[in-house]
């Protein structure tokens, strides 16, 4: 009796912990993350090939973080007037999404394929919080992981305020693009 | 007694594991992110010390961004104790008309022509270190300025022997600066102005001054800007002042607008460092006003 509990126990834990080992991570340290507005007097766009991200195979967790002061502009002032007067990317430095893919059970990241995401999450920006939900997509072939991921954000909904005299140039609605490559993570 | 060496192998073997499983799920409710390690601190320039490339008079530490041509008017107007019967001095002004351009990140150069004195300027501004945190830390800026202006107003003295090269002044400033915090910046500007002709033999041809600037940011797209000239004694004419000024930046996208209070008429350095004259306590002030616009000439 006292074999046969033991055996349970050992078997359990076995059955625990190899679950622990099969969960797979991935990760992207260079995540492209940009965005484009466009507005009667001007298109805005710029891009960061900096964002750093983090996806759990096992119960599609995903995480998401790309510093404000890393996107280029084209024109340097807006460069500038971004950081300083919009994004204040020295008081709020990044912006975070925290999520999961709710259909990651129908994902199968190890094998080639072209797969649908559903994400949600919390995406924040500029130090105010907001719930989101879009479509991405994993384009898995020879082991590489593409993912993409296309939606819009309101710059209302992150009290980034536009004022009156250059509201021609600024769109209220802005497109945010993502794309990564994702790597297995070996962190032990 | 082997059942206990077993047992308490397999005890052992399970405490490890409970633990390894515990530290798992532990390291999982943290950050995703924290997996990743920890970042290398990049070093972070620092940007927007002043909102435009003169503090009122003076030359700020910025530089005009490579690619960007700026096109700069500046007016001053008459003194304010003119009183009722001049506007307070609305009725006149000195305007000085120029353009910045960035030849590159750290080289801007400038042209420009005011009407005080029919006078042509140019100058090369040179960016030497730049403040940043992170994984290089520089405490302050460091910019060279180089200025040349030729005054082409007609000789006071037709009659004397009158060379070219007395119109001729030269000015070299070395310019520091530090962002303190987002809303607070400071400046020093060592100056020399050579004038290949004074008026008197007790007037030096080379004067040498002190700048101080800094501005005050009041909100994102607005600050309260202040800058003194301290003239060492003994280089100028009796009725020199030191060069005070005061004024109000407002930044508006590719536009700012300065207003502000000046002792001084003149818009370049020769000018302003070395010949202002109004008094701040007889009201000898000048209103006046510089317009900065920018154009991206060529893309990044």
């Amino acid at each position: 009796m006292m074999m046969i509990i033991k055996k349970m126990i050992f078997i359990l834990l076995v059955l625990v912990s190899g679950n622990q080992l099969v969960a797979q991570k991935y990760f992207t340290k260079k995540g492209e993350v940009s965005f484009f507005s466009h507005a009667p007097m001007e298109d805005i766009k710029a891009v960061s090939n900096t964002g750093s991200s983090v996806l759990d195979a096992a119960n599609g967790k995903l995480q998401w973080a790309v510093l404000i002061k890393s996107f280029a502009f084209t024109k340097a002032l807006m460069q500038e007037h971004f950081n300083e007067n919009y994004m204040e990317s020295t008081q709020f430095p990044k912006a975070k999404f925290t999520g999961t893919i709710d259909n990651m059970t129908a994902i199968d990241l190890k094998k080639d394929g072209e797969y649908n995401a559903q994400v949600s999450g919390v995406l924040e920006i500029h130090g105010k919080e907001k719930k989101i939900a879009t479509n991405a997509k994993f384009l898995v072939a020879k082991g590489k992981i593409i993912a993409t991921s296309v939606f819009k954000v309101y710059l209302a909904d992150y009290g980034i305020e536009i004022p009156s005299v250059v509201k021609d140039k600024i769109a209220k609605e802005v497109e945010i693009s993502i794309k990564s490559n994702y790597e297995l993570l070996d962190k032990m | 007694m082997n059942y206990w060496i077993k047992c308490s192998r397999f005890f052992c073997l399970s405490i490890l594991m409970m633990g390894s499983i515990i530290s798992v799920s532990a390291q999982e409710e943290d950050d995703l992110l924290s997996l990743l390690g920890d970042t290398e601190p990049e070093t972070e320039l620092v940007y927007a010390t002043f909102k435009t490339s003169r503090i009122i008079n003076l030359q700020s530490i910025e530089n005009t961004a490579a690619g960007v041509l700026d096109f700069k008017i500046a007016h001053r107007f008459g003194v304010l104790n003119g009183g009722f019967y001049d506007l307070f001095g609305l009725d006149q002004a000195s305007m000085r008309i120029g353009v910045d351009y960035g030849l590159t990140r750290w080289l801007t150069i400038g042209l420009g022509r005011s009407s005080f004195e029919k006078t042509y300027d140019g100058f090369t501004k040179i960016k030497l270190l730049r403040q940043s945190t992170g994984k290089k830390k520089m405490p302050l800026s460091l910019s060279l300025f180089a200025g040349s202006a030729i005054k082409t107003v007609a000789f006071s003295e037709p009659e004397r022997d009158n060379y070219f090269s007395s119109r001729m002044y030269y000015t070299y400033q070395g310019i520091l600066a530090r962002k303190f915090s987002e809303g607070f910046s400071l400046q020093l500007s060592p100056t020399v102005v050579h004038r290949n002709l004074v008026k008197t033999k007790a007037e030096k041809n080379d004067v040498y001054a002190l700048g101080m600037g800094g501005r005050l940011k009041l909100s994102k797209r607005t600050s309260i800007n202040a800058e003194y000239i301290y003239l060492a004694p003994n280089q100028v004419a009796p009725d020199i002042k030191n060069s005070f000024s005061i004024g109000f930046d407002i930044e508006t996208g590719g536009h700012v607008f300065q207003l502000h209070f000046t002792n001084s008429t003149s818009m370049i350095e020769k000018g302003f460092v070395s010949e202002s004259v109004g008094n701040w306590l007889d009201g000898d002030v000048h209103f006046g006003f510089n317009v900065s616009r920018v154009f991206t000439l060529k893309k990044k």
